[in-house]
C-alpha cells in the first residue's frame, strides 16, 4: 500500500563536507524547511558520508528493531560502494521524510516488511553513484581512464596508483554527479547473499547497545506516570499533596491522559505516581468489555462491506448448500519487552526527542501538534528498538513525555512506562470475525467467500489512506489470495468496537490467514481429500507458490498418513511478495498437543543476508504463536484486563519447537520477510491439530478450544 | 541513606532509598543500562544479576536485601565461561532486537557454570524464565551447547 505514490526520478545529491570529504544522498524531492533544519541541528542530512579519515557513514534511514535493517541496508550499500560492510559506521537518521520517505509506505516509516524493497533500487544506486564519483577523482588524479581503476575494499587502483575512498572523497564531491549508474545484476553481488555478521550482534550480547530506554542527557531528570485506567479517560482532577514536598520529588502534572510525576530518579517519581489520588473522567470506552467487543462485531457480520477480491458469482453456487463456518481471532498486545518511553528536552526554540521510533515522521509530527512548535524546530533521535512489532510505529508516549517536558523546559525528562501499563494502554491487535462459505463439487472449491469484520487501525491512524469503507490494510490476506477458484468473493467490513487498535506484526495477513486457510482445510476434508494435493490443485495459475508449497512437503516430511498419535498441519500464502508455506508437525493426545517441530520455506526473492533472513522467519513464527496458543486480551469496564506475563503469556522457550527454514526461487529483487513467519503458524498449527485430535478449533487462541499445549 | 555493595569487583556506595530495586540502582543511580526493565515483576528476566555468585531478578531485590553483598551485572560479567558463552552468541548470531540478551546471557553463564555439560532438558529448565520476545530461543540453545562444547574443549 502506498498512499504517497512518487514516480518522479530519483536523482543523487552529492555535496562537498565543508572540512573535507563528500556526502551522498538520493533526493526524493521535497527537500526544504526541515531539511536545512536538520543540518543545522548537526542531524545527518544524508545517506553516504565518506570524510578524509577514511570513515565511511551510512545514515540509516530504518530503525533497528531486531530486523536487522543495520546490516542488511549497509549490505546494499556497500556491494555498490566497493566496501567491507563491517567497515561502515551506522548512524541513525532523524526525521527527514523528503530525504527518507519510505515510498512504499508513504512516509518515513519502519514497517510493513519493506526496508530492504523500498531501499533496493536507490541506496544501490547511492553506493554506485558515490563509487563512480571516486574513481572519476582518482582517474582525474592520475591521467587514467575511470575503466583503468579497480576498486575494492574502499581502495581505488590503477597500475602503481592506490588510494583509499577518504583520500579522494574531497575531489570526489567535485565529480560531476553521474545519471544512470547501472546497478548489479544479480550474480555479480559480493557482498549480497553473504554470512556477515550483525553489525549490532556483539554489542547486544554484551549489554552495550544503547536503546530508547538507555538514552542518557546530563542534567536528566525522571518521570512515571499514573496512567487513565481506561483508555480514552481524562485526569479530571488529583490530589498529589502527599507526595509534592517528597524529597526528590520535582512537579507533579495534569498530561490529561494520566497524571505525571517528575523527580530526580524513576523510583521516586515511581512511588509517588501510584501515590496520587486522581479523579478520573473514564471516557467513552468505559462500558467496554469483551463481550461487547464480539457483540458488536456479530452485529455487523451481514453488512455487504468493501469487495477485495471477486471472480465468477458466488451467489448462485452457494445457494445450492454451502459448508459454512465462524472463525475468530482474539485481541492481542504488542507486548515489546521494552516498555514504552521516550525522553525530550523543550527549550525556548528548539525540542529533542530521544526515542525508539519506528515513525520518526510521526514523532515529529506528534510534538509539533502537542508542542505548537514547528517540525523544523523538533529533533528526533531514535534509538535502538527493544522490540517495535508495531508498536513503536504509534506516537502516544511521544505525546506524553513532550506534555511532560514542556512542564520542565531546559531540562531532559525521560518518562518510562511500567509493564502494566504497556499492556493496559496499547493498541491492539484488532478482534476479528471471519464468515466463511464453501461449495466443493467434483472434488474441488466450486465457490468460497470469505468477510472479515473487524475495527480499523487505518481509519485511525492513517484516515486519508480508508476509502469507500476499504482500509487497505484490512485486505491483506484477502486482496492478495492465491488460490484459483471459479466463484469467489472475498469482503471486508469495517466495524468499530471502542477499542484502540494497532498494527501488530503482519496485520491483517494473519487474521484472514487463519480463516481461510482453516477454511479450505475444512474445504479439503469435506471434499475427502488429503489438503496439501487439494491446495496444489488450485495453485495451477500460481508456480511459485505451488513449488514452495512441494519444497514444504519434501522438507517437512509430510504425510497424509502419519503414525497414529502424530499429524501435519499446512498453510500457505503470498504476503510482502513472497511466497511462504508453514508445514506444523504435532504429537499427542486429544487433549494435550505437543509441537514437534515447524517447517517454514518461502520464495523472497533475492536474499540479502540470508542467516538473518533465517532469523526473521524463526522470529516470526514465534510471534505467530502468541496468537496460536494462549495469549489474548480481554477487556471489562473498559479497562484491559492482563497486566503482566504472567496473565498474557508470551512464547518462553519450551513453548517455541525447532523451527526448520529454506528459500527457494530465483527472483531477481528481495520481497518481504520481517512479517512473513507469522501469519501461517495458527493455521497451520490449528489444521494439524484437527487432524490430530478431530476438534477443529476455529478461535484464536487455539487453547481456548480444548486443547493444551505441552 | 549510603549503602556499599560490591559491585563487578568494586566497592561502591548509593545513596538511594532502602526500597529502591536493584534494578534502578544500577540503571538510574549508577548509570550502568546493560540490565534491562522488562516487567518490575520477576516474570521476564531481563533484568538479571548474580548475588553473590546466584542469578537474581534485579527489579524485584530492594537495596537494603544486598547490601555488604556481591553483585555481578553485565557489565562486569567476565571469566571463561562468560567468554564462551559471548563467543558462542556472536557464532549464533542470537540477538535480534537484543532488549533480553544481557538478561539471557547472565542466565547461560550461571547454567554452563553450574552444569557444564546441560542437556537439552537442563537448558529449558535454566533459561524458562527468560523471555525473549523476538523468539531467539532455538539459536540460545544452540549457542549454550556450543559454549559448553568449547569449555570443555578448552578444559
Amino acid at each position: 500500500m502506498s498512499a504517497l505514490p512518487i514516480s518522479r526520478r530519483e536523482f543523487l545529491k552529492v555535496t562537498a563536507i565543508a572540512g573535507g570529504g563528500m556526502m551522498v544522498g538520493v533526493n526524493l524531492g521535497a527537500i526544504g524547511e526541515a531539511e536545512a533544519a536538520a543540518a543545522a541541528g548537526g542531524v545527518e542530512n544524508a545517506w553516504i558520508k565518506i570524510t578524509p579519515d577514511n570513515k565511511i557513514t551510512f545514515i540509516c534511514h530504518r530503525n533497528e528493531m531486531g530486523q536487522d535493517v543495520h546490516t542488511s541496508l549497509a549490505m546494499l550499500l556497500a556491494d555498490e560502494l566497493g566496501v567491507d560492510p563491517r567497515k561502515v559506521t551506522i548512524v541513525q537518521a532523524g526525521s527527514n521524510p523528503g530525504l527518507y520517505i519510505n515510498k512504499l509506505l508513504g512516509g518515513q516509516i519502519t514497517g510493513g516488511s519493506t526496508s530492504i524493497r523500498d531501499a533496493w533500487e536507490p541506496l544501490r544506486q547511492a553506493g554506485a553513484g558515490a563509487r563512480t564519483m571516486l574513481v572519476g577523482a582518482a582517474a582525474a588524479q592520475w591521467k587514467v581512464s575511470p575503466g583503468d581503476c579497480k576498486v575494492e575494499n574502499g581502495v581505488v587502483t590503477s597500475g602503481k596508483n592506490k588510494a583509499t575512498f577518504g583520500q579522494l572523497a574531497t575531489a570526489a564531491a567535485k565529480q560531476p554527479v553521474p545519471k544512470d549508474v547501472p546497478t548489479k545484476a544479480k550474480g555479480q553481488f559480493t557482498v549480497i547473499g553473504s554470512n556477515i555478521q550483525r553489525l549490532d550482534g556483539a554489542d547486544k550480547a554484551r549489554g552495550k547497545t544503547v536503546f530508547g530506554i538507555d538514552a542518557k542527557q546530563p542534567g536528566m531528570l525522571y518521570a512515571a506516570m499514573q496512567h487513565s485506567p481506561v483508555i480514552g479517560g481524562k485526569a479530571v482532577s488529583f490530589d498529589a499533596s502527599a507526595v509534592e514536598k517528597r524529597p526528590g520529588v520535582k512537579k507533579v502534572v495534569n498530561i490529561g491522559d494520566g497524571v505525571a510525576v517528575i523527580a530526580d530518579h524513576y523510583w521516586t517519581a515511581r512511588q509517588a505516581a501510584d501515590a496520587i489520588k486522581v479523579q478520573w473522567d473514564r471516557g467513552p470506552s468505559a462500558k467496554v468489555d469483551t463481550a461487547s467487543v464480539w457483540a458488536t462485531l456479530d452485529k455487523a457480520k451481514d453488512r455487504p462491506g468493501y469487495v477485495a477480491g471477486k471472480k465468477g458469482d458466488v451467489a448462485p453456487v452457494l445457494a445450492s448448500g454451502a459448508l459454512e463456518a465462524t472463525y475468530m481471532c482474539q485481541m492481542l498486545s504488542h507486548a515489546t519487552l521494552e516498555p514504552q518511553n521516550c525522553m525530550t528536552l523543550v527549550t525556548k526554540d528548539t525540542i529533542d526527542i530521544w526515542a525508539p521510533t519506528q515513525f520518526p515522521q510521526g514523532a515529529e509530527g506528534t510534538a509539533a501538534a502537542v508542542s505548537g512548535y514547528k517540525p523544523a524546530q523538533i529533533r528526533i533521535h531514535p534509538q535502538f528498538i527493544g522490540g517495535g512489532f508495531g508498536r513503536k510505529l504509534e506516537n502516544d508516549f511521544i505525546a506524553q513525555s513532550v506534555a511532560i517536558s514542556k512542564a520542565m523546559p531546559g531540562v531532559p525528562v525521560k518518562m518510562i512506562w511500567t509493564r502494566p501499563e504497556d499492556m493496559g494502554h496499547d493498541f491492539y491487535r484488532p478482534p476479528s470475525l471471519h464468515v466463511m462459505k464453501g461449495v466443493v463439487k467434483d472434488g474441488k472449491v466450486a465457490a468460497l467467500s470469505a468477510k472479515l469484520v473487524s475495527p480499523s487501525v487505518t481509519s485511525r491512524a492513517f484516515p486519508s489512506a480508508v476509502k469507500d469503507g476499504n482500509d487497505p490494510f484490512m485486505t491483506e490476506g484477502l486482496a492478495n489470495f492465491t488460490y484459483d477458484i471459479p466463484n469467489m468473493e472475498l469482503r471486508s467490513v469495517i466495524e468499530e468496537v471502542g477499542v484502540r487498535v494497532g498494527y501488530w506484526r503482519s496485520v491483517s495477513n494473519a487474521l484472514n490467514a487463519f480463516a481461510t486457510e482453516g477454511f479450505i482445510d475444512e474445504l479439503a476434508v469435506s471434499a475427502q481429500q488429503d489438503p496439501v494435493a487439494f491446495r496444489l490443485a488450485m495453485l495451477g495459475t500460481q508456480p511459485l507458490q505451488k513449488a514452495v508449497l512441494e519444497k514444504a512437503v519434501q522438507l517437512s516430511g509430510y504425510t497424509a498418513t502419519p503414525p497414529s498419535g502424530r499429524a501435519f498441519g499446512v498453510a500457505s500464502m503470498e504476503c510482502y511478495d513472497t511466497h511462504a508455506v508453514i508445514i506444523a508437525e504435532v504429537s499427542g493426545t486429544a487433549s494435550k498437543v505437543k509441537l514437534e517441530r515447524l517447517t517454514v520455506v518461502a520464495d523472497a526473492g533475492v536474499i540479502v543476508h540470508p542467516d538473518q533472513a533465517v532469523a526473521q522467519l524463526e522470529g516470526g513464527v514465534a510471534t505467530g504463536l502468541i496468537s496460536t496458543l494462549r495469549s489474548k486480551i480481554t477487556f471489562k469496564d473498559g479497562a484491559v484486563e492482563q497486566t503482566n506475563f504472567h496473565d498474557f503469556q508470551v512464547p518462553r522457550m519450551s513453548d517455541v519447537p525447532p523451527i526448520q527454514v529454506a528459500f527457494i526461487g530465483n527472483r531477481d529483487k528481495p520481497a518481504g520477510l520481517g512479517e512473513v513467519g507469522v501469519p501461517l503458524v495458527a493455521p497451520a498449527v490449528a489444521n494439524a491439530v484437527f487432524k490430530l485430535t478431530g476438534k477443529r478449533i476455529r478461535a484464536l487462541p487455539l487453547e481456548d478450544g480444548g486443547v493444551t499445549f505441552a | 541513606m549510603p549503602t556499599t555493595i560490591n559491585l563487578n569487583g568494586k566497592p561502591v556506595t548509593v545513596n538511594a532509598a532502602p526500597d529502591t530495586p536493584m534494578l534502578w540502582v544500577l540503571r538510574d543511580h549508577l548509570g550502568m543500562t546493560g540490565t534491562k526493565f522488562g516487567c518490575g515483576a520477576a516474570l521476564c528476566g531481563a533484568c538479571t544479576v548474580y548475588v553473590d555468585g546466584v542469578p537474581t531478578r534485579s527489579c524485584v531485590t530492594p537495596l537494603s536485601a544486598i547490601a555488604g553483598k556481591k553483585v555481578t551485572s553485565i557489565e562486569g560479567l567476565q571469566g571463561k565461561v562468560a567468554s564462551a558463552v559471548q563467543a558462542a552468541w556472536d557464532k549464533a548470531q542470537v540477538p535480534q532486537c537484543g532488549y533480553c540478551q544481557s538478561g539471557q546471557v547472565m542466565a547461560a553463564t550461571a547454567l554452563l557454570t553450574k552444569t557444564p555439560k546441560p542437556t537439552d532438558a537442563q537448558i529449558e529448565q535454566a533459561m524458562q524464565g527468560n523471555l525473549c520476545r523476538c523468539g531467539t530461543y532455538g539459536r540460545i540453545r544452540t549457542a549454550i551447547h556450543d559454549a559448553s562444547k568449547q569449555l570443555e574443549g578448552k578444559a
